[in-house]
């Protein structure tokens, strides 16, 4: 019983992760395209050695005809995967057991998304027909119902949660300045992000993670091969999935101050990885910032603060670049946005370069330089209550 | 056997218009006093289940033979309005449900027909009145609804004995409106009052001799229509000047169409005393008189919500701009988001207990509540051991909230709250009739039925919370 995991089996050798942003002068295909070929040529591989494809879109095409169609794949499998905001992470996910069940070679996750084209403000689900009962409030009003519920729990009074939230906007702005992919590259004042006009609950426009399009892709092989095409892969240590049963909004006694799903992913992921205190043996996480309260209490869950201390390790800067645990370096969904298929890959590219220590100067950590070697991949779907949750630990060494 | 009223109850929304609000806007019209205004989530069909709601929970109520439902303003047409009511009220099938509307005569009707029936009977009678911008119909008429039950003493004890009703009927051309109008012309009013007078007189002359009662005998006269000045005049016509007249109501909720003659008449009997004489007329292309009886009974009938207290207890701040905006004289700018979607009729069907009556399910081993209502219990996880729970009249607290300014609303923000039931069930709703300001963790919450949007033409029912004042 348990999830016995795939550590030290796949290896990354290759990724590719275009700018995410408003483009309006590419399409889907184009975005395909160009992600996919930056990750052959940085594996140093062409389109024919791979052997099988897994495809990750939320609503960006249907099937693997999305890719092979605009890359012309020379009739080989490929799977298109769908698991809401961590579709992405999901492409990957999958085609990494490919490899380690032994089935294929090289396989290539790919994860891509058009938002821009629908002419709407946020997120636009596709809706099932159904009986007109759900309560229809959008995602940033989903996830703002943390915020009074944590600072009610915590004795956190609203001034002071707005100030956490506002830092960590702050933060994620101030990382995403320094990366020429994000779709916001300016650092923003707190009395700027403070300020901003409301969207739901205390949350104001800087609260919210953009919208935008994107797409990623990444080269995996099996661990013995990795050195036949990469000097410095990245080995998968944990791969962890939770869908569970949606109890929060049903269950009074759910509080709103945590995601079980997440808790529970991630305490599997440490498993798998052998992680007995993330907090500092992580060199870095990528988590799943969609709405700034999302990350103060992930926070929590993943274990790199103490239950109900998260708000003052935000403010201590204990995130920041700088910080213990850098989160976010590349400036994070509030960065980048959120195209929904290429987020987690795009997440897994900045592990790709902090890692090797390939990011760019302003922006390297400086925890890999104390001997840390591995990084952390998070995403959730959903909202508070109801979610599906990712989490990945890949690493730059074996063992 | 005894027959009359066995139950009333009536639902004036919480909005009022400031009269005065139209002339600061138009530079004309208004006057002194409010008018009460259905939210942009009420209707003729949401007013009714919620005065229906306020009959049921002040008497031991039976089971109608049948639901009349009345109204000028029907949500549908084609499609019966009263199922809408029997299904949020959870009636069995075998309860016949019917529409009469079109008029406020249909209220009369309605009326007239269960008094003459053997068998208890549910009458429904609500409307959203407008009128033009600036029209004396748009500041002198209001929103309610209001529902009378009708049955014998085996039903439940009678606390208005039905002594008798007369009629005079006579087509002449004082008010109309073509269907898909959404305000009435009139004609010249002082013509319409030249015939109601005669109409009046008709009609009370008659009541009196077929009940064998006389003018003396009346201890209150209870007049309404939407002809102002005959109703202003009609206790004379009818012989019974000397009689207290029962408050109009239009100062402050404005006349309520096909509900007024009910609201009105609650309003009396929410302070009647045993055996007083109430004459109720009412003018609406004739004249209708029917006399009623208090009897002991009254005195132990206590209205859950009386029409006082509702009338005090609604909010005047309402502005002009929104009240236009809600009822569709004022076309504003969307949210740059999807167009609403209907809810599918299979998925409706299915799911109506829940969906109209709120009706949940509970696991027989732990207790735990489910909202909607599942086959597997989140607590435990037991299979197919539920029993199902109504909870529309069950209070709630708020466990978290927020305001959404970005969903589509046709009345932005949206207010949305996680919701813990008294006694377990936790759902997360929509708060309507009320201020974002007002929401809080730990706020008391009701249930109340209401529309939630109209898309292709389908009225969606379902229930949001409301703040508990």
């Amino acid at each position: 019983m348990g999830s016995r995991g795939i550590k030290d089996q796949v290896a990354i050798v290759g990724m590719g992760c275009t700018e995410f942003g408003e483009h309006f002068d590419r399409s889907i295909d184009d975005m395909i395209i160009e992600a996919a070929h930056a990750a052959y040529d940085s594996a140093g591989i062409a389109q024919d050695d791979v052997d099988a494809f897994w495809f990750g879109t939320l609503g960006s095409g249907t099937s693997g005809l999305t890719i092979s169609k605009p890359l012309k794949i020379d009739y080989k499998p490929v799977t298109r995967v769908e698991n809401m905001c961590a579709t992405g992470s999901e492409a990957f996910r999958n085609a990494a057991y490919a490899v380690a069940s032994g089935a294929f070679d090289v396989v290539v996750a790919l994860g891509a998304e058009k938002l821009k084209d629908n002419g709407m403000s946020g997120l636009v689900g596709a809706q099932l027909p159904d009986d007109g009962t759900k309560t229809n409030i959008t995602a940033p009003a989903s996830f703002s119902l943390l915020a009074p519920a944590y600072g009610e729990k915590y004795g956190v009074d609203r001034h002071t949660m707005k100030e956490v939230m506002t830092r960590i906007a702050w933060k994620n702005h101030f990382n995403g300045a320094r990366n020429p992919r994000a779709q916001f590259q300016k650092e923003v004042s707190t009395e700027t992000i403070c300020n901003a006009p409301l969207i739901a609950g205390d949350l104001g426009i800087f609260d919210c993670s953009g919208v935008s399009d994107g797409a990623a892709a990444a080269v995996l092989v099996r661990a013995e091969d990795a050195h036949k095409y990469c000097d410095n892969p990245l080995y998968v240590k944990a791969l962890a999935f939770t869908s569970g049963p949606g109890a929060g909004p049903l269950d009074p006694d759910y509080d709103y101050t945590t995601f079980v799903e997440v808790a529970r992913c991630a305490q599997d992921a440490y498993e798998q990885a052998g992680v007995a205190d993330p907090r500092t043996e992580i060199a870095m996480a990528e988590v799943h910032d969609c709405f700034t309260p999302t990350e103060l209490v992930l926070m929590e869950d993943l274990q790199f603060s103490k239950r109900g201390e998260g708000w003052e390790d935000v403010l201590a800067g204990t995130f920041d670049l700088d910080g213990e645990l850098p989160i976010n370096p590349d400036g994070g969904l509030k960065s980048f946005g959120h195209p929904i298929g290429a987020s987690g890959l795009r997440m897994l590219f900045e592990c790709w370069l902090q890692l090797r220590k390939e990011a760019p100067p302003e922006r390297q950590i400086l925890s890999v330089d104390k001997g840390k070697t591995l990084g952390m991949t998070h995403n959730l779907g959903g909202r508070p209550g109801e979610c599906v949750s990712f989490a990945a630990i890949v690493g730059s060494e074996l063992g | 056997m005894t027959r009359g009223i066995i139950g009333y109850g009536v639902h004036v929304p919480y909005y009022r218009l400031q009269r005065s609000a139209i002339g600061a806007a138009l530079g004309t019209g208004g006057g002194k006093g409010t008018r009460a205004v259905a939210s942009y989530d009420e209707d003729a069909t949401s007013m009714s289940v919620e005065a229906a709601r306020a009959a049921l929970r002040s008497f031991d109520a039976p089971i109608p033979a049948a639901i009349y439902f009345t109204s000028s303003t029907p949500p549908y047409l084609d499609k019966t309005n009263a199922n809408a009511v029997h299904a949020a009220l959870n009636y069995p099938s075998d309860v016949l449900a019917v529409d009469m509307v079109g008029s406020v005569r249909s209220t009369t009707g309605a009326v007239t027909a269960a008094l003459h029936d053997r068998r208890p009977i549910l009458v429904t009678a609500a409307d959203v009145r407008t009128g033009r911008p600036g029209s004396s119909d748009e500041a002198q008429l209001g929103d309610a609804g209001a529902a009378v039950m009708i049955g014998s003493d085996d039903d439940a004890p009678v606390i208005a004995e039905w002594i008798g009703s007369a009629s005079a009927t006579h087509e002449f051309l004082d008010r109309w409106r073509a269907p898909g109008w959404n305000y009435s012309r009139v004609w010249e009013e002082r013509f319409g009052e030249s015939v109601y007078k005669l109409l009046v007189a008709e009609a009370a002359t008659k009541a009196f001799k077929d009940t064998e009662r006389s003018a003396a005998d009346v201890d209150k006269v209870v007049v309404s229509g939407l002809h102002a000045r005959s109703v202003r005049s009609a206790a004379g016509a009818a012989g019974v000047g000397a009689a207290p007249t029962a408050e109009d109501l239009t100062p402050t909720i404005g006349m309520t169409g096909n509900a007024h003659s009910l609201v009105a008449l609650a309003n009396v009997l929410d302070t009647a005393q045993p055996h007083e004489t109430i004459m109720l007329v009412t003018l609406a292309d004739g004249c209708d008189v029917s006399i009623f009886r208090t009897t002991d009974a009254i005195t132990d009938y206590t209205s859950a919500n009386p029409v006082t207290a509702q009338i005090a207890d609604g909010n005047d701040g309402l502005d002009y701009a929104t009240f236009l905006s809600w009822r569709g004289f004022l076309d504003r700018e969307p949210p740059r988001r999807p167009d609403p979607v209907p809810p599918a009729g299979p998925p409706s069907e299915r799911n109506v207990a829940w969906k109209f009556a709120l009706v949940g399910s509970r696991d027989r081993s732990t207790g735990a509540v489910h909202l909607p209502p599942q086959r597997v219990s989140v607590k435990g996880g037991a299979v197919d051991d539920m029993e199902m729970v109504p909870m529309a009249e069950i209070e709630a607290t708020v466990a978290t909230y927020t305001i959404d300014r970005l969903a589509y609303s046709p009345s932005p923000p949206t207010i949305a709250v996680v919701i813990d039931f008294d006694g377990g069930g936790r759902f997360t709703s929509e708060l309507t009739d009320a201020d974002p300001d007002e929401v809080h963790i730990g706020l008391r919450v009701r249930m109340t039925f209401r529309n939630t949007l109209t898309a292709d033409g389908v009225q969606n029912y379902f229930w949001k919370a409301t703040p508990i004042r």
